[in-house]
């Protein structure tokens, strides 16, 4: 007898997101099985890449991450453009982290500048990040997602402390909204619940359940997901499927193995490929538990990722 | 269905505040409430009570027996305490329970006391290394404390397993392994293993108005799978004896008059049962 593969039927699906305007929209999302389980359904998009970049030169990224910057981070119009021209990417994460109380402490009014700036120079969809202060984001997403109104960008975070205002806003202007909680999938479930609550439409959430890198807790996170993708395929719950987000960047260049000089640790072997191969395989191992949507950094991280896709799809 | 009456712990503030100082007032009145509201034991949660435990736990026993005829639970991690206790229960209102024993090697002499002065005593699941992963692993650890009661002399009778109720909100997966451990304990002997469970810990963390909802429905899906005695808020368990026939109804999958309560139980039952994931606001979706 002919060996027949064992298939599982799902009774839900995620939920497509599609960001941005015109012929550089894109889309993720829409799966009705297990990340690149299409020999079981539809798996209509690939999982979307979008390079960071921020609004103050990035003096605290590590030097393999910065030096492919160098020439373009002091400013963050010309950074925008060379992702958006030099490294073909399909969507930019400008995350304001120059507006946190403890950095620069940039207002919303400066803010909405550098927003409108980079607005105007590229054309690819924009994920606008605050700078994780739940108090300060509150002013400064409100402020960006009114300059961006319409041009259907994420605005995120919106995490329990600050919700309200940042999914008002978000709604207001036409823009989806990441939900962000710690590492916990039922308070994930809680806060999806809780701005749908408000009328904000639970197709346009994306869920950041908390993202921690390579040897740094990825098994949580991992995890998390995973159960977010069950419930959202097995259990049909249509407050979990929404698509996640993986935050990767941010978290793999602040970690020992990204900057730990060879001098020090010879056997960790070559800086410059170790911190791009933390990147990579963290950014992998969370696109297989389930994110749609991945925020990068290092352009040969992003390269190996984007084969990486290109081989499993 | 016995109850055990929860309210005298040193965990709630006022009940705290009457231990330190020794003041009888509250203790009593607590103790007197769930007597009449139907408890047939009054459990004596003093903590760790490192300091002091025994002239504590001989206050507390006697503070309660002063003006209510039943037993006491004693309920302490201190060896001392509990057989101070004990000495001075009146055993005219019933067997003294223990609570409790485990699968922790520190915590076998607790049998010794259950064999030397005639008490029941819990046994609670759990080993040295963590919290079970499921029935299976609890009825594994059943058998152990069970073994282990017949090595020191005390009757499979006196012994009541705890198959250990964690928080829904953070390990939901649990609420049906306890259900399950608690039919499966109950098959590991003739007469049936008894069994007991700390009740109100399944809707620890959840917002208020939640947590009789699902301490109750909880409790009568426990009753159908056999328990024989909780850890529980006596008027609690009063209200759900009389809504039980609904109850049992909506669970068997049968309409009832009162579309909201049914609406209630069901979505209760699916997100014990791990059919839906909980979230706080579970009841309104």
């Amino acid at each position: 007898m002919a060996f027949t593969a064992p298939k599982e039927t799902y009774s839900g699906k995620v939920y497509p997101v599609t960001i941005g305007t015109g012929d550089t929209a894109v889309t993720f999302g829409g799966e009705n099985v297990l990340p690149f389980h299409s020999f079981e359904g539809i798996t209509p998009s690939r999982p979307v890449i979008a390079i960071e970049i921020q609004d103050v030169p990035p003096a605290d990224w590590p030097d393999t991450v910065r030096k492919p910057y160098d020439a373009v981070s002091g400013d963050p119009v010309t950074w925008a453009k060379f992702c958006q021209d030099d490294l073909k990417a399909k969507a930019i994460a400008l995350r304001l982290v120059g507006t946190h109380p403890d950095r620069e402490n940039r207002s919303p009014a400066d803010a909405v500048k550098t927003v409108k700036d980079v607005m105007a120079a590229v054309q690819v969809p924009l994920i606008i990040l605050g700078s994780n202060h739940a108090e300060k984001d509150t002013s400064v997403l409100v402020a960006v997602a009114e300059a961006a109104k319409d041009k259907n960008c994420i605005i995120g975070k919106a995490q329990e402390a600050n919700y309200k205002t940042i999914a008002a806003a978000s709604m207001a202007n036409n823009h989806k909204l990441i939900a962000m909680s710690e590492l916990d999938i039922n308070l994930s479930k809680q806060l999806n619940i809780l701005i749908t609550q408000m009328g904000f439409d639970k197709e346009k959430i994306i869920t950041d359940p908390m993202c921690s890198a390579l040897g740094y807790g990825i098994e949580y996170t991992y995890s998390v997901m995973e159960r977010i993708r069950l419930a959202a395929l097995t259990q049909n719950d249509v407050t979990m499927q929404q698509p996640l987000l993986g935050d990767i960047g941010m978290y793999v260049w602040k970690i020992k193995e990204a900057s730990a000089p060879e001098a020090d640790l010879p056997q960790w072997g070559t800086l410059e490929e170790r911190g791009i191969a933390w990147e990579a395989e963290t950014a992998a191992a969370l696109m297989i538990a389930g994110a749609g949507l991945l925020i990068m950094r290092h352009p040969r991280a992003i390269t190996e990722v984007e084969n990486l896709i290109d081989e499993l799809v | 269905m016995l109850i055990i009456g929860e309210k005298l712990s040193i965990i709630a503030k006022r009940v705290r505040e009457a231990m330190m100082k020794k003041d009888k007032g509250p203790i009593q009145e607590i103790a007197t409430r769930q007597w009449k509201e139907g408890s047939g034991v009054i459990d004596a949660n003093i903590g760790p009570a490192e300091d002091g435990g025994e002239e504590l736990m001989q206050w507390m026993v006697t503070t309660i027996q002063e003006v209510v005829p039943l037993p006491v639970c004693l309920d302490t991690t201190n060896f001392q305490a509990i057989e101070a206790g004990l000495k001075v229960h009146n055993n005219q209102w019933g067997k003294p329970m223990i609570n409790s024993t485990s699968n922790d090697p520190e915590r076998f002499p607790i049998l010794e006391l259950g064999v030397k002065y005639n008490c029941d005593v819990i046994g609670l699941t759990v080993g040295k290394g963590g919290l079970p992963a499921d029935a299976e692993e609890r009825a594994q650890i059943a058998a152990e404390i069970m073994g282990r009661a017949m090595e020191y002399g005390l009757p499979l009778d006196n012994l009541y397993l705890d198959p250990l109720v964690l928080q829904i909100a953070t390990s939901q997966d649990h609420a049906r392994h306890v259900i399950n451990a608690v039919k499966m304990f109950r098959e590991m002997n003739d007469p049936a293993m008894k069994t007991v469970v700390g009740l109100s810990n399944i809707s620890n963390g959840c917002p208020k108005p939640l947590r009789p909802i699902l301490n109750k429905y909880f409790f009568v899906m426990l009753l159908d799978a056999g328990l024989t005695a909780a850890i529980a808020d006596a008027h609690e368990m009063a209200e759900v004896m009389q809504e039980r026939s609904i109850i049992s109804d909506v669970m068997a999958g049968k309409e009832i008059a009162d579309k909201q309560k049914m609406t209630e139980i069901r979505k209760t039952v699916d997100v014990i049962m791990g059919r839906t994931l909980y979230a706080h606001s579970y009841l309104e979706m």
